[in-house]
């Protein structure tokens, strides 16, 4: 699937010929294992209020959330290439109020986990089960907003909220560490209560497994740092801020698709293979 | 005079009696609940309280997450802090995505008086009326505050109020004045010479100086915008149609507030006669008692009087 979705990314980028390819790509797997793997969520009742949250705060990567939405049937995949064109209703950066699954607008960094607070608090109020997710990019940290968020969730001490860090180690400018450093990225949260939890962002198995160690959590809010490539999927985009916020050329485009073609054919001979 | 009920209490206590019959009313301040009054409302529903620290941007975005799950939340610190500091967290997580966000901001205006430029609040209406959802009401007087509460608490939308630090006279006869319409300015008194249209603090002035006028010969309709947002065209076009002098009055800058709201309109309408906005003129103001403040500043009945005199 995440390889599917990350055939959507680059389709939907090209045909918008603008959006963040490099930021979406990192985040795929871990959006991927949230919506096909853990979350508890109906796309034919997309406002239920016992469903499990997904907030997209770094929403420069909607794309890879787009897609996984219309996988899992929000709407049609069909929609997916009306991304940013004028009567859409995949806005560049994502509306609740135009899009069915999306829980708030974001796109205006450091917002997202404070909404989820609210979610959060408002789930201990009504009595429910239903348990937070929000996916903040490592750029967006640098926002004093998400400190004021980090200080408020463990106060309230918030264990049905978990936050993503997708720590693909670059934003526009360049490196983190070049443009505002941010390590010990794990302390600093540590520091402020959460419980913290560091793996590999691209390996589904570890995703799942610090997912369910962060619902079992009790008493903090739990931070999963994602350790991410940037572009990751396709090797020519990986690692590179170039690919922050800018869609694939025809010939970038032709080039990916085959790597990922690729890709998807030796996951299914695997697959296969495994099954003889 | 009127009796004089602080607006803030009238507030706190709304909150309560809103608390008791709506399970999903619920408070959030940033560390100046005391201030506001919200601490009332904390003590009643201490589960539905939340004290967010000094953090407002925070506060805002939690709010709206609150919201997205069926809580009404009412948002309070300084004016200059809620819009003042969080303009982008409204505009992105409140009036963007629609948020059921009830703010209720207090310490409006220059009435912090002594505090300084820091702590006045004079370019709030002109930041939250800029905003596509946002509704707008002002509290004239104690009896209108408490029917503004109401009102947001009972109407689903992102929502901006305002009150200032100091007491205020009662203006109204709450059975007399009935229930308020969203998008009707209130038409006090009619008259055909001289319209003088005021919200918050400055109705009262507006009333005085009517009065003023009155003695003086000139017949004087008063309107009170409790509600800036939706804006009443339809009353603005009344009296455009009929008085020839039309003065707005504010405690906020004469940019973007009520005064640019009638204007607009009227210029718009092809308005042919005479019009002034009272307000602080594109200037900060500073330190002093709120008395002397308006004073200074030129926001009495008084100075509404001889403006009104310069014009007929």
């Amino acid at each position: 699937m995440a390889v599917k979705v990350r055939k959507h990314i680059l389709t939907m980028l090209h045909e918008a010929r603008s959006g963040h390819t490099g930021g979406s790509l990192s985040a795929v797997d871990a959006i991927v294992a949230l919506y096909f793997h853990h979350m508890r969520h109906n796309p034919s009742n997309p406002r239920d209020p016992n469903r499990d949250r997904f907030i997209l705060s770094k929403g420069h990567a909607v794309p890879a959330l787009y897609a996984a939405l219309a996988e899992c049937g929000y709407f049609d995949i069909k929609e997916l290439l009306t991304l940013r064109k004028i009567n859409s209703r995949l806005q560049g950066h994502p509306a609740n109020t135009k899009t069915p699954g999306i829980e708030v607008s974001t796109g205006s960094l450091g917002q997202g986990l404070s909404f989820g607070i609210g979610v959060a608090l408002a789930g201990k109020l009504d009595r429910k089960d239903y348990n937070v997710y929000v996916m903040v990019g490592d750029g967006e940290t640098d926002e004093g907003q998400i400190w004021e968020a980090a200080a408020a969730a463990s106060h309230y001490k918030l264990d049905n909220l978990t936050a993503l860090l997708d720590r693909n180690r670059l934003q526009i400018d360049g490196f983190t560490e070049d443009v505002m450093s941010l390590e010990v990225v794990s302390e600093r949260w540590r520091a402020f209560g959460w419980n913290v939890i560091e793996i590999d962002g691209h390996n589904m198995r570890e995703i799942l497994d610090a997912l369910h160690k962060a619902d079992a959590h009790k008493k903090q809010p739990t931070m999963i740092i994602l350790h991410t490539v940037k572009g990751k999927g396709v090797s020519f985009m990986e690692n590179k801020a170039e690919y922050h916020g800018v869609a694939p050329t025809d010939e970038e485009y032709e080039k990916a698709m085959k790597e990922l073609n690729d890709l998807e054919k030796k996951i299914h001979e695997k697959y296969e293979k495994r099954k003889e | 005079m009127g009796k004089l009920i602080n607006p803030r209490d009238v507030y706190g206590d709304t909150l309560i009696e809103l608390g008791e019959s709506n399970p999903n009313i619920v408070a959030l301040d940033a560390d100046l609940s005391k201030s506001t009054k919200t601490y009332k409302f904390c003590y009643r529903f201490p589960n539905r309280f939340f004290n967010m620290g000094i953090a407002e941007a925070n506060m805002i975005s939690v709010a709206a997450g609150l919201a997205s799950c069926g809580k009404i939340p009412f948002v309070s610190t300084f004016a200059v802090f809620v819009p003042g500091r969080t303009y982008d967290q409204i505009r992105m997580s409140v009036a963007y995505s629609d948020m059921n966000v009830k703010l209720f901001s207090t310490h409006a205006g220059v009435s912090v008086g002594k505090d300084g430029v820091s702590h006045q609040m004079l370019e709030d209406l002109a930041l939250m009326r800029v905003l596509p959802n946002m509704k707008i009401f002002i509290p004239s007087d104690p009896v209108i505050t408490k029917k503004i509460v109401y009102i947001m608490a009972e109407n689903r939308g992102p929502m901006y109020s305002r009150v200032g630090r100091e007491p205020m006279e009662v203006i109204y006869d709450e059975k007399e004045l009935g229930d308020l319409k969203i998008g009707k300015m209130l038409d006090i008194k009619d008259g055909d010479d001289i319209a003088i249209i005021a919200c918050g603090t400055m109705v009262k002035n507006a009333i005085e100086a009517g009065r003023e006028l009155e003695k003086k010969g000139f017949s004087t309709n008063i309107v009170d915008v409790w509600n800036l947002k939706p804006f009443d065209n339809n009353m603005v076009d009344k009296i455009a149609r009929k008085v020839n002098v039309i003065i707005t009055v504010e405690e906020h800058s004469i940019i973007g507030g009520l005064g640019s709201a009638v204007a607009e309109r009227l210029s718009e309408k092809g308005y042919k006669g005479k019009f002034r906005r009272i307000g602080i003129k594109d200037t900060f103001c500073e330190s002093g008692d709120p008395k002397d403040l308006l004073e200074k500043y030129e926001l009495t009945a008084k100075h509404i009087v001889s403006q009104a005199e310069e014009m007929v």
